[in-house]
């Protein structure tokens, strides 16, 4: 389990330290990988860019995935990741600030496996945190991804 | 188009002065005749007083000499004159003396007689007049003159009379006719184009057209300008009616041009709070957290006490950006309209309130049956501000009473949610409904003074009207309306 990859796509850094310490202190040890923009979560996953040489066929097991990003914001992600043969099975959670309905119906709408508001206390976000890693780490499973077929 | 049974003005003008023309003629001819067959009796009887005379003057000398023959051959003389019938002289003592008859079949009259001093008398019959003339010679009565003449000239001269007047009712008829028909052009004529025109106008709603004046009499002029300047009238009415629909037309596209703008804004304004504010305020609070989890046990009491106070702080501030959201939601979220069942929402909401605060004595009634015209979620907001309102500001009495029901009020049914809490001062009760005004501390009884607005801003997209009365520490009695 430790070897499955996490993406986290995060522009802020706040959020993002704040993320990676949630996880830690829910004893979620796997590598985190964090992309700080669309452009570069589509980088990594398609092997471009700055992870020109990565392996495609090794796949994150879960992307959570901000929807306020710069560049490309985190829908436009969504639609190429389910529009690409490569990604389009891939468990996608939506983790961001936002509860409004429009935000929650368009990100389902794009594909979203899960749709998670992040609480502003941090107590509440460490739980959700690890509820997240509970179900999508350990109790889901994953459909197998074209290039292990 | 005239109805039935109607005439047209020509032929009853025709009609009147045909009438006019003959009933004049008539009277004229009437009188006429009546005088002239007066004076024409009187020439006859005239006439035949001087035949009696010159008669009774012949036949004194027969009558004196008792010679009937000679007075005979004086009345044969009477044949000259076709009109008399019949003619006899009588002896003094009234006997007949000598006759005279125009034809055979008429028989002389029986002897007439006069009165005392009486010289002469006529009278008529049917269509014959008689005369008895008195004879005297030498101041003595010698004997009578009887003439009885028919009347025959003056019914031919009638008959005369007759032909004439028909034949000059006939002529002024077709005279009167001949008048109407010029006429018609200058009284006729310009009132039926004028109702040639109201007909085009009631049928066309063309205001434009006006009826023509010229060559109508002074009256009719007046009506035709009059009728032409209430045209003008309707056609200017007409103008400023379309101009103002077109103009509100506008006005209403302007405005909801800028009211979609302004939605859009402030749709993209709480979007951006939704995430933007936030963000902050987890930074805050999270590494506030981690501080004390990582280095707590270096910190002091104190230093402890103002982390909790930052941290209390962000909870407020998030609840504070959650109800400002809810607010815009509620201002902008497309209504759904159909049949809510209040009382079932208010008993949802009783039941969480009381999962949620199991140690209170609260009764609640709940009236049964009470439904509504409105959007279910909106709705359902309003329900839960107001009972939860009523739920917290009840927390400071041992029990508490809290009613949901409705009423009727001037004719239109009123809603209403009763408690029996803290109340508050009727003076301050126009800043309820204002956002983030409130009429108790926060410590006192926490919110952020949202609620109350939002419920507002629901209850006026619904078209109706809220309001509250209450007294401090009696309770208060939320109203509304849809």
């Amino acid at each position: 389990m430790k070897d499955e990859v996490i993406l986290l796509v995060e522009d802020n850094p706040d959020d993002e330290a704040l993320t990676l310490r949630a996880l830690k202190q829910n004893q979620i040890l796997n590598q985190v990988v964090v992309a700080h923009d669309g452009v570069e979560a589509l980088h990594y996953l398609f092997a471009e860019g700055a992870h020109a040489g990565r392996d495609t066929q090794e796949m994150p097991h879960v992307v959570l995935l901000d929807l306020k990003l710069p560049k490309l914001d985190g829908f436009e992600v969504l639609r190429r990741i389910r529009s690409d043969p490569r990604t389009r099975r891939l468990p996608v959670v939506i983790l961001t600030t936002s509860k409004e309905e429009q935000d929650l119906i368009k990100g389902y709408e794009s594909g979203a496996n899960s749709y998670v508001p992040k609480p502003v206390e941090f107590g509440e976000f460490v739980n959700a945190v690890k509820q997240l890693g509970l179900y999508w780490l350990l109790l889901n499973q994953n459909a197998p991804l074209p290039g292990r077929m | 188009m005239p109805a039935a049974g109607q005439q047209s003005l020509s032929r009853k003008l025709t009609r009147m002065s045909i009438l006019v023309s003959a009933t004049a003629l008539l009277l004229a001819c009437a009188a006429f005749v009546a005088y002239d067959l007066a004076t024409f009796r009187q020439a006859i009887v005239r006439n035949l007083s001087v035949q009696a005379q010159l008669l009774g003057s012949n036949s004194v000398a027969a009558l004196v000499f008792n010679d009937p023959e000679s007075a005979t051959n004086t009345l044969a003389a009477l044949r000259a004159a076709p009109n008399v019938v019949s003619a006899c002289v009588y002896s003094a003592n009234g006997l007949p003396f000598a006759e005279y008859v125009r034809t055979k079949e008429v028989s002389p009259a029986p002897r007439a007689e006069l009165g005392e001093g009486e010289e002469e008398r006529h009278w008529f019959r049917r269509d014959e007049v008689m005369l008895v003339h008195r004879v005297v010679f030498q101041g003595k009565r010698t004997g009578f003159i009887y003439l009885e003449s028919d009347l025959q000239t003056l019914g031919e001269r009638l008959k005369r009379y007759v032909m004439i007047s028909i034949f000059v009712l006939l002529g002024s008829s077709m005279a009167a006719v001949a008048v109407s028909t010029a006429l018609r052009k200058t009284i006729v004529k310009p009132i039926e184009d004028l109702a040639a025109v109201a007909r085009s106008i009631s049928q066309e709603r063309n205001y434009s057209v006006r009826a023509v004046a010229q060559g109508a009499p002074a009256e009719l002029s007046v009506l035709v300008e009059a009728f032409n300047e209430m045209l003008v009238q309707i056609e200017q009415r007409d103008r400023e009616v379309r101009e103002a629909r077109d103009g509100l037309e506008h006005r209403v596209e302007l405005r909801t041009a800028e009211l979609a703008a302004a939605n859009k804004e402030l749709e993209a304004f709480s979007y951006s709070v939704s995430h933007d504010l936030r963000v902050p305020l987890r930074s805050i609070d999270g590494f506030s957290l981690a501080l004390m989890e990582d280095y707590g046990d270096k910190l002091g009491e104190e230093a402890r006490g103002h982390f909790e106070r930052i941290r209390a702080a962000t909870r407020r501030m998030g609840l504070l950006i959650d109800d400002m959201l809810e607010l815009a939601r509620v201002s902008r979220a497309e209504m759904q309209r159909g049949r809510v069942d209040l009382s079932g929402m208010a008993r949802s909401v009783e039941a969480e309130l009381r999962k949620a605060d199991p140690g209170r004595r609260v009764e609640c009634v709940i009236a049964e049956g009470v439904e509504a015209e409105g959007d279910a979620r909106l709705l359902r907001v309003v329900i839960d501000n107001l009972l939860q309102n009523a739920w917290k500001y009840t927390s400071k009495h041992a029990s508490a009473r809290i009613e949901f029901g409705q009423m009727s009020l001037n004719g239109s049914r009123a809603y209403f949610v009763k408690d029996d809490g803290a109340g508050f001062d009727p003076a301050y009760a126009g800043k309820l409904f204002g956002a983030f005004q409130r009429l108790h501390g926060a410590v006192e009884f926490p919110g952020t003074g949202v609620g109350l607005a939002t419920a507002q801003r629901i209850i006026h997209r619904h078209g109706g009207r809220i309001w509250a009365e209450a007294e401090v520490e009696k309770g208060a009695t939320f109203y509304f309306t849809f």
